[in-house]
């Protein structure tokens, strides 16, 4: 019984495809792409050849669509080889479902088709410098006039922004509605005057792949640019949106976890101290034990929050519950990880420090840990409880 | 121009391989996988169609249980067009010679006008196959290539040696078998899995072949193949100018690729040693071909 049994053969064999560039391509290269900070060109465009950004769009439009867990596990392949390259298909991915289920025809097929290929790639812009989680007390304004938007405001922690000819911001049109998501947009925007990328911030991982400050000065984006063609919407699509975003998230975070758990089994059982491989010292030993079960709880509760999306229901609690397991679980593991490497866990020699440093990104990033807990504490209040 | 990859489905290399308690290899309790060494068979073979006008058709041809269908899946997956199963219960534990002669009446089935095998298997890696096999269709062999190319007829190659390259060359058809310094093979991308499914894969078993089960399998009957020689350069008065071109093309894809190495070109003779069943690899005549 393997955790792909629940994937079609074609999904099985994608999701195989996946781990084996992962190991073949990106293990080998990771560490020194990681220490040096570089954009990874070469695997990205293997990642375009192989069909990854065209694993949300309909065959109609060029794609290769996938179930919502096979997108989950062909992600979690990627961030167990390198986090970031799961970074550099996740927003993307978002933009291309925002589309695919609010967009106008004419939008769709003006931007899928080129998505599909890696052509262009895409992001989303939410977080703004004064916040990321209260999405209502945005700052960012489009203004209509006659010849359709002038944009002025600023956003934040913008991954992919420098390499993205699409970015799905999210701002107000109508700064005085009430109540106030009423008044939140999403325009489909490309680099032009008056949309500078003011600074690539430095960051604790999650290196290689940039994440910057986006200042908008009275920059125009044509009418056209309203996702959608109606106002208002903005807030309740990208929440929708965000949906698969958090899937993607705990699906990096497992990724991390799996990494992690793999590089520290294989070295208990390599490591000797007092005449026998560590994992026998029933300290390790259980180490190893927990970090297995947790993640495979993780996995199990990521992927049935999967399911149920790929059901078509209504997921944003349990999206918010495998984002906030699977990443407090990859944290948890990545720890023990450095705790079983010992001094050589501490060494950026190793990947589990890369490991130690990537798994916060996922309890901060896509909705703090802490708004998760908000999302489902409201759903169960409104759900009444857990079903039976 | 028809184009026949020779794929075999090998238990995988980093899993825990075991014989069965008949001394063939245990399929039951490891994976398997298409041999990575014929992947670069395969990518040859896509890079020919890629780079050629004219019409090509690639067949991938495995000789193996019900699971080897996955080696063609991969290979479909990755570009070819269509794919030949041979499978037969009589088949178990055939050898390499057995092997060849399976793949010989395949190929003639099939049609080919060039056949590409990988260098060896990564599981038996003898490497004996690819000779095997021209010598049974009695059609030139090219093998240890590194580089493969087609023009007007021919398949023209670079074979590298610790001191020197040699370029070879011989009119189709012809059997190739390239190296993994041939270039690296493609991932199968996600249209190409979904693509494979509608590609056609003929099942095709001894009695398809006319071949007896008493000629292959693990007890299969022994044999003599004679020694020959052949001149596999068919015409070498007033090839100058083709040859001219074609090394300058293969200098330029060298170079593209980094490769450095002096090209010294030879007339080459190949001689092929046939085997006799039965007798103990130690006592037999190397397998390495040779040319002056």
């Amino acid at each position: 019984m393997s955790i792909l049994d629940i994937l079609s053969d074609d999904e099985q064999f994608m999701v195989r495809t996946v781990k084996e560039f992962v190991d073949k391509e990106v293990k080998p290269v990771v560490q020194e792409l990681e220490h040096a900070n570089t954009y990874p060109e070469a695997l990205i465009e293997q990642m375009k050849r192989l069909g990854i950004y065209g694993l949300a769009v309909p065959e109609e439009y060029g794609g290769t669509p996938v179930s919502t867990p096979c997108y989950v596990l062909i992600t979690e392949e990627l961030a167990r080889g390198w986090m970031s390259l799961a970074g550099a298909m996740g927003g993307h991915t978002v933009v291309a479902k925002l589309l695919l289920h609010f967009g106008t025809e004419e939008q769709r097929r003006r931007w899928l088709p080129r998505m599909a290929t890696g052509e262009i790639r895409a992001t989303m812009a939410l977080t703004e410098p004064s916040g990321g989680s209260d999405l209502q007390a945005m700052h960012t304004v489009a203004r209509k006039d006659t010849d359709g938007y002038v944009v002025n405001g600023a956003k934040t922690w913008i991954t992919n922004a420098r390499r993205s000819q699409l970015i799905a911001l999210l701002c107000k049109t109508d700064p005085a509605a009430s109540p106030a998501h009423q008044g939140i947009s999403i325009l489909l925007v490309e680099h032009g005057p008056g949309l500078t990328v003011s600074r690539d911030l430095p960051k604790l991982g999650y290196k290689g792949v940039e994440s910057c400050e986006l200042s908008f000065d009275d920059f125009r984006a044509p009418a056209e640019a309203l996702l959608g063609g109606v106002e208002g919407k903005g807030f309740a699509q990208m929440m929708k949106g965000l949906e698969i975003g958090r899937l993607q998230v705990a699906a990096r975070a497992l990724g991390v976890g799996r990494a992690a758990l793999e590089d520290a089994l294989a070295y208990a059982q390599e490591r000797e101290s007092f005449g026998k491989p560590i994992w026998k010292h029933q300290a390790i030993g259980n180490y190893l034990a927990d970090m297995a079960t947790s993640l495979t709880a993780a996995r199990q509760l990521t992927l049935f929050a999967a399911r149920e999306a790929e059901a078509g229901r209504r997921v944003d609690m349990e999206a918010g519950m495998a984002k906030l397991f699977a990443s407090e679980t990859a944290m948890q593991i990545a720890l023990n990880a450095v705790r079983v490497h010992g001094g050589y866990g501490y060494s950026t020699e190793f990947d589990v420090e890369r490991y130690f440093r990537d798994a916060p990104l996922m309890i901060v990033g896509e909705g703090t840990n802490e708004i998760q807990r908000n999302v489902i504490a409201g759903q169960l209040v409104k759900r009444g409880g857990l079903d039976a | 121009m028809r184009i026949v990859v020779t794929a075999k489905y090998v238990p995988d290399a980093t899993g825990d391989r075991h014989f069965s308690d008949d001394w063939t290899v245990d399929r039951d309790n490891v994976d398997g996988l298409l041999s990575e060494l014929d992947e670069y068979a395969v990518e040859q073979a896509l890079q020919i169609f890629e780079n050629s006008e004219d019409d090509v058709e690639n067949t991938v041809l495995t000789v193996g249980p019900e699971d080897s269908k996955d080696a063609l899946r991969k290979a479909l997956s990755m570009g070819a067009d269509r794919a030949i199963h041979v499978e037969d219960d009589d088949l178990h534990g055939t050898d390499a010679l057995g092997t060849s002669l399976v793949l010989a009446k395949a190929v003639e089935k099939a049609g080919y006008d060039l056949v590409i095998c990988g260098m060896a298997s990564t599981d038996g890696t003898m490497g004996v196959v690819p000779a095997l096999l021209a010598e049974r269709l009695g059609v030139p062999q090219v093998t240890l290539l590194s580089d493969v190319l087609v023009e007007d007829g021919m398949v023209v190659g670079r074979r590298d040696g610790d001191a020197a390259s040699e370029r070879l060359e011989a009119a189709l058809p012809a059997v190739v078998s390239v190296t993994d310094q041939s270039g690296e093979a493609r991932y199968p991308s996600f249209k190409g899995i979904m693509a494979a499914k509608k590609r056609p894969v003929e099942s095709w078993d001894l009695s398809d072949l006319e071949i007896e089960a008493e000629e292959v399998g693990q007890f299969g009957y022994t044999e003599d193949l004679d020694y020959e020689l052949r001149d596999i350069r068919s015409d070498i008065s007033g090839c100058d100018d083709k040859i001219a071109k074609v090394e300058e093309e293969l200098g330029d894809r060298s170079a593209a690729r980094g490769a450095s190495r002096p090209h010294v070109r030879r007339w080459t003779e190949m001689r092929v040693y046939g085997r006799r069943k039965g007798i103990p690899s130690s006592s037999r005549p190397s397998q390495r071909p040779c040319w002056r």
